[in-house]
């Protein structure tokens, strides 16, 4: 069964929990305490509720829980395949667009900007109307199983894949065009070089489009359902456990995609820096 | 006079001759090309001068067709030119764009692209003295090294003419020699060369006929010994002498 929990209500959820967990195990010693003491022994409670918690997340990674291990796999499978899929349809796109001009070209570049910012449970309820027993790919029975949850983050990240290598190849062809005219290159074999002479910069914008669909929740709770051992994934595995109280495997997940999310943008920085001063000077 | 001359006319390279007629370029209104007729040698080497804004870089990317014409036409061989032609022809830009790989490896791509029997490119890189920086990153080459890469590039595609937009521009002695050579050696494997320069030392070393551009027209054609030994207009006397400055004031 799907949960659906926005993230408004795991907010609430969370300061419940941390409110129930305080009364149950500490109850007040003094009736006569100033406000000002027990808002401290408060704040103090919840620090160390936290810390706890931390303390339990780390031990769970050093003991690479089972648990924990499945859902960092299945997030990383359906992410990746997604960055996969939207890359190899998306990169020769953006490299069309990068080097023709035609009609209308103008509103399609505008339209696929506007995509990038397409809300994770907007594409969700889409995938979810067509994968649905009554929609239209019903019969493909893929609703709750993670290849659903793939669409619907290829389709997510697709325009950004789209949109920012479109932007890089660009600006390499206009750097390029003279030269390929020069050597009579056909379209083809202007785009292949494109593509290949942008490669680190493109593997850069491929880094962008699996943080967003590794961080999103909406899209993949929607299709996905956060079943368990089947489509839980590190963000609705956040959010149920979260809701639930049970805050060590939350943050022990938390931790995992911070440290995904930092070590992209250490991949995206240190490529930058690499070939500021390498072969693309 | 270079003896491959004759040897070239005999195989019947005058199809390779460029006419441009009434030829006309012009930007916002402002005519930066206007040449009435103009026909250059189908063989040996063609050096074109005149000082900075002349219009020798419009000249050439006219002739390779990657600009258009606003009037007139370019015939090469009597035959308008035709992409065909210009497959045939190769341009060694002012500056060098040189693709984000290795020295071999921009070779190997132009080679590959044309369809061109790719165990050629570790010679192509002996003819221009490059094989021992084959693996080197192509941008991070010295400009010489760069200059001659382009040239070596050019070369690949097995073009029957040649253009080079200023290929020794600030590059030592040294470098500047080497790249003459091997443009001497490609002229005389038969390439027409088309070669532009502000060096009238170098002109007088590699001319067998010069056009002088002034102000996007031709001010003087002739060959080499004619132009250097009696240039006709002022301008073209200025520039030789050096003193161009005075001319325009006077
Ligand atoms: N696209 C353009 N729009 C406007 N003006 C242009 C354009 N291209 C060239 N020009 C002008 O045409 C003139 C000739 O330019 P060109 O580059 O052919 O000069 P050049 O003879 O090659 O000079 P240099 O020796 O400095 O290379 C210059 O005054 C230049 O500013
Ligand atoms: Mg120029």
């Amino acid at each position: 069964m799907p949960i659906t929990a926005s993230d408004g209500h795991s907010i609430i959820c969370l300061a419940a929990a941390l409110a129930s967990a305080k009364s149950a195990c500490k109850p007040l010693p003094f009736v006569g305490m100033s406000l000002v003491f027990r808002k401290f022994c408060r704040k103090r409670e919840i620090l160390q509720q936290i810390a706890e918690s931390v303390g339990l997340a780390i031990g769970l990674l050093l003991a690479a829980d089972a648990d924990l291990l499945e859902i960092v796999t299945l997030s990383l499978y359906v992410s990746l395949s997604a960055t996969s899929i939207a890359c190899v349809l998306g990169l020769p796109l953006g490299a069309i667009l990068a080097v023709t001009r035609f009609p209308g070209r103008g509103p399609v570049l505008v339209l696929i900007n506007a995509l990038m910012g397409l809300p994770p449970v907007v594409v969700g309820l889409i995938v979810y109307l067509q994968l649905s027993r009554s929609g239209p790919l019903g019969f493909l029975g893929l609703l709750y199983t993670p290849t659903a949850m793939i669409i619907a983050q290829t389709i997510l990240i697709a325009p950004i894949v789209v949109a920012l290598s479109r932007q890089v190849l660009e600006d390499l062809h206009l750097e390029y065009a003279e030269q390929f005219r020069s050597l009579a290159l056909s379209a083809r074999q202007t785009i292949q070089a494109l593509l290949w002479d942008g490669r680190f910069a493109l593997f850069t914008v491929a880094l962008a489009g699996f943080g967003r669909a590794v961080a999103e929740v909406g899209a993949v709770m929607i299709v996905g359902g956060n079943i368990d051992h089947l489509t839980r994934v590190m963000t609705t595995a956040i959010t149920l456990e979260t809701s639930r109280g049970n805050l060590p495997l939350a943050l022990a997940l938390g931790i995992v995609l911070l440290a995904l999310a930092m070590a992209v943008t250490a991949a995206v920085h240190g490529i930058r820096a690499g070939t500021a001063g390498h072969a693309d000077a | 006079m270079p003896e491959h001359t004759d040897r070239n006319d005999a195989t019947g390279t005058g199809a390779r001759r460029i006419e441009l007629r009434a030829l006309a370029y012009d930007v916002a209104g402002t005519r930066l090309i206007d040449v009435p007729a103009l026909t250059l040698r189908p063989t040996g080497t063609t050096v074109v001068m005149g000082p900075n804004g002349a219009g020798k870089s419009l000249l050439l990317r006219l002739m390779h067709g990657l600009i258009r014409p606003s009037a007139g036409e370019i015939l090469v061989g009597g035959r308008p030119l035709s992409p065909r032609q210009c497959k045939a022809q190769a341009l060694v830009f002012q500056k060098p764009v040189l693709l984000r790989r290795s020295t071999v490896a921009n070779i190997d791509f132009v080679l590959k692209a044309r369809g061109k029997d790719r165990s050629r490119s570790r010679s192509l890189l002996d003819r221009v003295d490059l094989a021992a920086l084959a693996d080197r990153p192509a941008r991070r080459l010295s400009g010489g090294e760069q200059q001659r890469l382009a040239i070596a590039r050019a070369l690949a595609t097995e073009p029957d003419t040649l253009f080079l937009d200023e290929p020794t521009a600030s590059l030592d002695p040294e470098s500047v020699q080497a790249i003459e050579g091997i443009v001497a050696a490609a002229a005389r494997d038969g390439v027409r060369i088309i070669f532009v320069t502000h060096d009238v030392q170098q002109a007088r070393r590699l001319a067998d006929d010069v056009v002088f551009l002034s102000n996007g027209r031709v001010a003087e054609e002739a060959s080499a010994a004619a132009f250097f030994n009696g240039p006709e207009t002022d301008v073209a006397r200025a520039y030789l002498s050096g003193h161009l400055d005075r001319l325009v004031e006077t």
